[in-house]
Order: C-alpha cells, then sequence, then structure tokens
C-alpha cells in the first residue's frame, strides 16, 4: 500500500528552542538571507516557530507552534500553478520542481498558511556555510518558489535502502531533519496509511487539531493542543 | 462641413510634423527607456529588488496587470455598445477608445511577464507540443489568463483595424513614395466598391458582437486570479462584476482623457463637441453609481458577516494602515466624480477631465488596496506583513504611462485619430436628425464609393 507521510506535533512538548529551524536551513540548503532582508521580509524558513502569549499579565502562558507545510492533500498552491510546478506525489507530498517553476508566486499568495518562499535573489552562503551543503538536495537559485519537502530526499534514500535489504520500511526509519533534531520530541513524523504508527496515533489524539481545518484544505499535520499550565 | 475639410483637417498631423512632434516623442521614448533600465536591474539581480516579500507576493505588479486590462475595457465595450446601439455621437470617439484598448492591453499584458521570478521561461504558460509532453496546467487562472487575453487583444486588434482600412486607403491616395506603399499594403486593396463596403459592414458588425463577451470574460478572468484563492476579501462571487465594472469605469475615464488631449492637440475643436464629453460624462457617472453599489454591497457583505480573517482586512483598510488610501479612493471615485458628473453646469469639457483623472487615480488605488491589504493580512496573525514599494517597480509603473503615451502619439501620427469615412456617411455629431434625415444616412452608408 502507498504511504501517506504525515506529522504530529505536540504543543505540550514543543519548547520553543528553534532547533528545527536551524536543522531544516542545514538539511536542505536554505540560504540565510541576513539581517537586513529578513527584516524586509524575506527570511526563508521553511519550519518557524510561531510564539503565542494567552491571557493577560501576569497569569500569561506562552504557546509555540511549529509551522511547516502542512502537505494539504486539497492543497490550495498546487491548482493554481500554471507549469504543475507545484504537484501532489504518489504519497501525498505537495512536491515543488524547482526547475519547472517559473516564479509566478501564486502558490504562496494561494497558501493559508504561508510557509512558501520565493528566491528573491540568487542564494548566497557567507564562509564557511558553502562547505556545509547536502549534496542530497538542489541548491535553488534566483526566481523560484520553495518550501517543505517533508525532507522528501531521506524519504527517498530509506524507501531505497529497505527495498535494497527486502525489507519493510519500519516506522521511525524516517526522521526529517526537524524532528530528528527535536529535542523534546515534540514533532513525530511517519505513515498514516500505517494505523501502528505513532503519528498515527497521535493524530488520533482527542488533542488533535488541524490548522485552518475549516478552509477544507485537509492538511496531514496535527497538533496536539497544549493543555498543561 | 464639406468632406474636402474633414479629410484635410483630420489627415494634417499624418502629413505635417512639427518640431515640437519630435521633442515630445524624444521625452517620452526617454521615461519608455527608464522602464527599460529598470527591468535590466531587476533581471540582473533577481525580483528582490521590488518591494515584494513574504507574504505580500504580489503587489504593484499585479496592480498595475489589473489598472491597464482594465484601462482596454474603454475601447471594446464603449465602441462595441455605441456601434450596435447605433449612437450618433460616437463617430468622432470610437477610434480612440479602440486604440486605448490595443495599447492599454499590450501594456497591461505585459505584467505578468515582467514579473515574473524568472522571466524568460513564459513560454512554459503556453501549450505547445514538446517531447516531454509537459503542458500548462489548465486549472490555474493564470492559464486561463494567457488564454483570455490573447483572445482579447486579436480580437480588438481586429476591432481597431477593420473601420481603419477605408482611412487607410484614404491616407494612401493622398499620399507618395514610400508612404504610398506601406498605406497601400495597410489598407489591404481598398477601393470602395459597394461589395467591399457590404464586407466591412458586415464584419465591423460580427466583431461588434463578438467582442462584448470577450471582453468581459477577460476581465472577469483577471478577477478569477484573486476570487479563486482563499485569501480573505479574495474569495468572493462579487469579484466578476465588480471588476468589470471597474474596468468599464477606468476606461471611460481614460477615453476622456485622450480625448481632450487629442481635441486640444490636433485642434480637433470642430470634431470633438462638448456634446462627447457630456455624454461620456453621463456614462462615466451612471459607472462611478454602480462602482459605489460594488463597494457598498461587498463592504456591508463582509462587515455583516464578521468573518475573523475577513475582518483584520476590512479595519485595515476602513480606519488601519490602508485607511488613507481607502478612503481617498472613495473621493476620486465618487466623491468628486459624482458632483461634477451630475450637475449639469459642471458638466464641462474641464469639469470631465478633471472628474476622469480623479477616477483614474481612484481606480488605481482600488486595484492596490484589493490586492496588497489581502496578502498583508491572511489567516495566521503571526504572517502578518508590511509592504513598501521600491523605487525600481515604481519607474517601471510611471514608464507605463509614458509607454502608454508615446503609443497613443505615434498612432495619432500615422492614423487619422477620428474615423474620416464614418465622420463623412454621418451627420453632424451635435445635431440630432428627423426620420427623413436618419435615412438618408443610411442610405449613405450603403451606397458609399
Amino acid at each position: 500500500m502507498a504511504h501517506r507521510w504525515g506529522m504530529a506535533v505536540d504543543q505540550d512538548r514543543c519548547t520553543g528552542c528553534g532547533a528545527c529551524v536551524a536543522a531544516c536551513h542545514a538539511e536542505n540548503n536554505i540560504p540565510t538571507v541576513g539581517d537586513d532582508q529578513a527584516a524586509r521580509g524575506r527570511a526563508m524558513h521553511w519550519i518557524r516557530v510561531e510564539r503565542y502569549w494567552e491571557g493577560e499579565f501576569p497569569d500569561v502562558r506562552l504557546k509555540f507552534r511549529p509551522v511547516m507545510c502542512q502537505q494539504c492533500d486539497a492543497a490550495p498552491c498546487e491548482s493554481v500553478c500554471p507549469t504543475h510546478a507545484s504537484h501532489h506525489t504518489d504519497e501525498g507530498l505537495n512536491a515543488q520542481v524547482y526547475n519547472r517553476c517559473i516564479g509566478t508566486r501564486y502558490c504562496a499568495n494561494a497558501c493559508p498558511y504561508n510557509v512558501r518562499f520565493f528566491e528573491f535573489y540568487n542564494p548566497v552562503w557567507p564562509k564557511p556555510l558553502q562547505l556545509q551543503f547536502n549534496p542530497d538536495v538542489s541548491v535553488r537559485s534566483v526566481g523560484v518558489m520553495e518550501k517543505c519537502t517533508f525532507c522528501v530526499q531521506r524519504i527517498k534514500t530509506a524507501e531505497r535502502d529497505a527495498k535494497a535489504e527486502s525489507r519493510p520500511l519500519k516506522d521511525g526509519d524516517i526522521q526529517p531533519a526537524c524532528a530528528q533534531s527535536c529535542g523534546a520530541k515534540a514533532l513525530v513524523f511517519g505513515d498514516l496509511n500505517d494505523s501502528e504508527s505513532e503519528v498515527s496515533r497521535l493524530s488520533r489524539s482527542s488533542r488533535g487539531t488541524k490548522l485552518l481545518e475549516d478552509l477544507g484544505t485537509q492538511p496531514k499535520v496535527t497538533y496536539l493542543q497544549r493543555q498543561s499550565e | 462641413m464639406n468632406d474636402r475639410r474633414v479629410s484635410d483637417d483630420l489627415l494634417r498631423p499624418l502629413l505635417r510634423t512639427s518640431r515640437l512632434f519630435y521633442v515630445l516623442v524624444a521625452i517620452l521614448c526617454a521615461g519608455v527607456g527608464l522602464g527599460a533600465v529598470s527591468w535590466y536591474v531587476q533581471l540582473s539581480n533577481g525580483i528582490g529588488v521590488w518591494g515584494l516579500n513574504w507574504p505580500v507576493f504580489w503587489a504593484l505588479d499585479l496592480t498595475n496587470f489589473v489598472f491597464w486590462i482594465g484601462i482596454s475595457h474603454a475601447g471594446t465595450l464603449i465602441s462595441a455598445i455605441l456601434r450596435l446601439v447605433n449612437a450618433r455621437w460616437r463617430r468622432p470617439v470610437t477610434r480612440s477608445a479602440e486604440a486605448i484598448t490595443v495599447f492599454a492591453l499590450m501594456i497591461g499584458a505585459m505584467f505578468p511577464i515582467i514579473h515574473l521570478g524568472r522571466p524568460w521561461l513564459v513560454f512554459w504558460m503556453v501549450p505547445y507540443p514538446n517531447d516531454r509532453a509537459m503542458f500548462p496546467n489548465f486549472r490555474s487562472p493564470l492559464v486561463w489568463d494567457f488564454f483570455a487575453i490573447s483572445t482579447y487583444l486579436t480580437g480588438s486588434l481586429l476591432f481597431l483595424f477593420l473601420p481603419m482600412i477605408p482611412d487607410l486607403a484614404l491616407v494612401r491616395d493622398r499620399t507618395t513614395g514610400f508612404r504610398r506603399k506601406v498605406y497601400g499594403m495597410l489598407a489591404l486593396g481598398w477601393t470602395g466598391t459597394t461589395k467591399q463596403w457590404h464586407r466591412l459592414e458586415t464584419a465591423m458588425q460580427i466583431m461588434a458582437i463578438a467582442i462584448l463577451p470577450v471582453a468581459i470574460s477577460v476581465h472577469t478572468v483577471v478577477s478569477f486570479d484573486f476570487s479563486m484563492a482563499q485569501v480573505p476579501m479574495w474569495h468572493s462571487t462579487i469579484f466578476g462584476p465588480y471588476f468589470v465594472a471597474g474596468a468599464i469605469f477606468s476606461g471611460i475615464a481614460a477615453l476622456i482623457v485622450a480625448m481632450a488631449v487629442l481635441r486640444r492637440t490636433l485642434h480637433l475643436e470642430q470634431y470633438l463637441h462638448p456634446v462627447h464629453f457630456q455624454n461620456l460624462g453621463k456614462l462615466l457617472l451612471m459607472m462611478s453609481l454602480l462602482w459605489m453599489y460594488f463597494v457598498f454591497a461587498e463592504r456591508l457583505t463582509t462587515w455583516y458577516g464578521n468573518e475573523p480573517s475577513e475582518m483584520a482586512v476590512f479595519w485595515a483598510t476602513q480606519r488601519g494602515r490602508f485607511a488613507p488610501l481607502y478612503w481617498t479612493m472613495l473621493i476620486c471615485n465618487f466623491a468628486i466624480p459624482f458632483p461634477i458628473l451630475a450637475i449639469r453646469k459642471l458638466r464641462t469639457i474641464t469639469g470631465c477631465v478633471i472628474a476622469s483623472l480623479a477616477v483614474l487615480a481612484g481606480m488605481w488605488i482600488e486595484r492596490f488596496l484589493i490586492i496588497v491589504p489581502s496578502l498583508s493580512y491572511k489567516h495566521l496573525p503571526y504572517s502578518w506583513g508590511e509592504y513598501r514599494p521600491q523605487p525600481v517597480e515604481i519607474t517601471l509603473m510611471i514608464s507605463t504611462f509614458f509607454a502608454m503615451a508615446l503609443l497613443f502619439t505615434l498612432f495619432a501620427k500615422f492614423v487619422p485619430m477620428i474615423s474620416i469615412w464614418e465622420l463623412k456617411v454621418g451627420d453632424h455629431p451635435a445635431h440630432e436628425p428627423t426620420p427623413a434625415e436618419q435615412d438618408e444616412v443610411q442610405g449613405l452608408w450603403r451606397a458609399q464609393p
């Protein structure tokens, strides 16, 4: 049976440390744009940690919400792309074909989660960051849109390895960079078609909600709401 | 006014060139050149030189696109409708309207190309046969745009060209040498036989009918770029008619301004009478009321529905960061034109031009306010953002106005800006003909050698 990749985010566990953001940048060759450009709204964080304060001072409660591409099953970004650069894979991922992208930026406007990022300039990596490129991920050039892929390069590698060793993929074989680096284990990745997987179990939790679910985008990321004080 | 004088008056700009003309063209070319330089800067650095950012990925690019496509509705709708209802006063007006259509469309259609991250790959939007069987995504409103605009451009070019043929033949007969050759080619062997007149009339009738649904569909498709996306205040069923009404509104305003300029510079006081401006002014007044009605309907339903993500955009425009622009828009599109055009005494040529200039500014702001506030305040408050236009996109935008003026100037230089043959078969526009005269005119129309 085909896989259906999804993620569960436990907001009770997230400490807002930002390790996922750093790991994602390193894994996916995401350019750092510098203070000036970041201040102008050009920072590219495929995963970001949103911070919300709840309540009135002094009874405030801090809540973190890591937001990455929700890999929607009915993705608003896919239908609007004139060149099929943004499209749906058999395993339910919203794939972005950089080579096919002509940069209309329509997908980013249509995305209600604002998790798509544009290469406004040709990226440059300040030394020594150019030494740590991930060879499994293509480096994007100016004028294309990019976004979280659920670390598709890791998914493909794990699938290939499993096939080579003639064994089925086990739950936990695949760890996207963000989930791998999450010290609090707030991010859990896995196959939603496998009802025994941890991500499936967490997604069924009574605490589980989907982000902007009423827009009908059918996201595959489940947020477990914060309960502790 | 005899035929001879009409021809002389209207052909004068083609046959005699003043020094001022060259100066004007040089200035306009410099303005267009500024835009070319801006685009070069953008191409060699990346679209980052524009003010676009996360989450405002569209701003002046799409504003200008919608604005210019809107202006292009001057010709088709006005000219086609006036032709179909056979409004007599249309005769000196139609040519300018049709020319505005074609030029505004060319300028507007440029924006979806130059705003791309990688404009050199724009041909991927076109369905062309290739060995990898890669076709555009027909579900994308941008691909619908491509088809809608190319159809409209083809149609408007024909619609402009057809009634030009007898005039081009007239120019051919009045010139010598190289010019005679060029105009001869353009006149397509027009000799003015009854058969040719009959065919021209049929073709124009077909085009006038065919262009109407095309024009309406074009701006509807343009509105679909926004209304198809689940963005607060974009996702609305009112957008199609709202955009079309706004387009006709700004189109009439552009036509009035262009006609006033032509009247002054080419000394066409004998042909463009106050009555033309008054009639167009009445049309503009009607569109102003219609536009206001749409704004009211849109605003009231949003406010009453009280949907949180829409209310963020609503308040940002109503009394937040965009409020100054919003209220300027209402003043320009309603508070200024309404009294000027509603009061007969104020509906003079100057009055109409002032109202039209206000409407042009107001409609540009309207396009901006549809696009930018919605993108600035999408669903998740964490990702709200701010947009500030940068010099490169501003100069690009200014240069489009130069481009419009340049194309219009050159057109007026090479083609009579008032349809000479239509004026000859018609009556004096200020005078309402008796039924007997009408019959006579109808007869003339058919019997014109």
